[in-house]
């Protein structure tokens, strides 16, 4: 059994990323781990690195 | 060595910290704020309901933290009395400050309309993670059992509105919403478009009262619960336990026109951000851009663009804003939208040929805008080739 999906969240816009639905519209499949979201990939609503995300519970 | 000097721990006071510490670590920076210097991420305010997220929860980084980090010397809790652009001085509550270089990060004020009643000193608007926090207490309450009968009046069917509405009927509140025009943000989008959004919200549970202003907000005269009763002019009356004014924000220029600087809609900056004093620069909500045609521009991604050139400016490298391509994402879940808006006074109209797309067509069709709503806001990326700036 894999690990429960876990979300992300900006901490500049408030944008959160949720593995379990990944990000098709930037070729980011559903189920991907944020380990594998590449480091290029910006935040879509404010446009900061992947580093300015920290992991929540929500 | 004088320091740089910022006013203002919005997004636009701390975003140009940390873009200019990318550039220079040495040049010692002062950020002064009125309140505590906690970053946390504004848009947040709007879904922080359907997320179950308290005030507290909503802080991001706590100021102790960035203080550490950015290398940056906090004066919270301080007001900034007078300016002196010739001294390059600053007065406030706890002290006189020189500066080598000043940042106006003063942001923008809830606009409110003059209304009548006996209650109208209770409607609230949210503008910071305090004012947040007011209206969260007021809503939430003491017993949370009650909360599913609550019910919450919103002046406006803008953006803001239309996201706290949405945020406040997911979480099982009964909303209403007025607004002079005949539907939901209707000054950003096309009819259909804003009709889709009036039926989704509707559907969710959100009464509308369009055509129509609030004019009077009194105790409810039965003296019983709910609290308040909100007179529409056109003569309907809602009894409600809250009220919420959502109905715009206009740029603070107070402190950029007592210093004398240049200021119109708001604080007026060339296209290097460079206010009428060559020491003071300004950006975000306050800040009136050369850059974007004299306009003031609300939203995250115009403070993030403005932030990296101010940077870059202030490190010693002149640099000249230019304004990407912004879409803006409408945080209303019950219908989704992406937002890319035309230039204002630009030539042309919005065709659709599909139920979730429309364009802005100009002269010589040339597409100039767009909107998505729905599963057709996954098309983002593909419209925001076809614009050209």
């Amino acid at each position: 059994m894999s690990n429960p999906t876990k979300t992300y969240l900006c901490i500049v816009c408030g944008f959160v990323y949720d593995e379990a639905t990944g990000r098709p519209e930037d070729g980011i499949v559903a189920g991907t781990r944020w380990a594998d979201v590449p480091d290029s990939w910006a935040c879509p609503d404010c446009g900061v690195a992947k580093a300015d995300f920290e992991i929540v519970e929500i | 060595m004088q320091p740089l000097i910022i006013i203002g721990a919005g997004l636009a006071g701390w975003t140009t910290v940390r873009e200019f510490r990318k550039l220079d670590a040495a040049t010692p920076v002062m950020l002064i704020t009125a309140d505590s210097g906690d970053f946390y991420a504004k848009p947040s305010l709007s879904n922080a309901f359907a997320q179950g997220r308290s005030p507290a929860q909503l802080v991001s980084t706590p100021a102790a933290k960035l203080v550490e980090t950015q290398n940056v010397t906090l004066r919270a809790h301080t007001r900034v009395r007078a300016i002196d652009p010739v001294r390059r001085v600053v007065t406030t509550s706890h002290g006189k400050f020189a500066y080598r270089d000043l940042v106006l990060a003063t942001g923008a004020q809830a606009m409110r309309v003059p209304l009548a009643g006996d209650a109208a000193g209770s409607v609230l608007s949210v503008n910071s993670l305090q004012d947040f926090s007011a209206f969260h207490a007021r809503v939430v309450g003491t017993d949370s059992s009650q909360n599913h009968s609550k019910h919450i009046v919103i002046l406006g069917a803008g953006l803001i509105g239309c996201e706290f509405a949405n945020d406040l009927a997911g979480a099982g509140y009964r909303v209403s919403v007025v607004d002079p025009a005949e539907r939901p943000l209707a000054a950003l989008l096309p009819a259909q478009a804003g009709e889709q959004l009036q039926g989704a919200l509707a559907e969710l549970g959100v009464t509308w009262h369009f055509g129509c202003t609030v004019r009077a907000v009194d105790q409810n005269p039965d003296k019983s619960d709910p609290a308040l009763r909100v007179s529409l002019s056109n003569e309907v009356q809602v009894l409600t336990d809250t009220v919420l004014s959502a109905i715009g924000l206009r740029a603070d220029t107070a402190l950029a026109q007592t210093t004398g600087l240049a200021c119109e809609r708001g604080i007026v900056v060339d296209t290097a951000l460079q206010t009428s004093d060559p020491h003071i620069y300004a950006l975000g909500d306050g800040a009136q851009y050369a850059s974007a045609g004299g306009r003031t521009l609300p939203f995250v991604m115009p403070i993030m663009s403005a932030a990296r050139a101010l940077a870059a400016t202030l490190a010693g490298q002149r640099t000249e804003l230019v304004f990407p391509l912004m879409p803006v994402t409408i945080k209303t879940p019950a219908l989704p939208i992406v937002v890319a808006a035309p230039a204002p006074g630009l030539a042309g109209q919005w065709t659709s040929n599909d139920p979730g797309l429309w364009q802005f067509m100009g002269a010589e069709n040339r597409q100039h805008g767009f909107v998505l709503t729905g599963q057709h806001t996954a098309r983002r990326g593909e419209q925001a080739r076809l614009v050209q700036v």
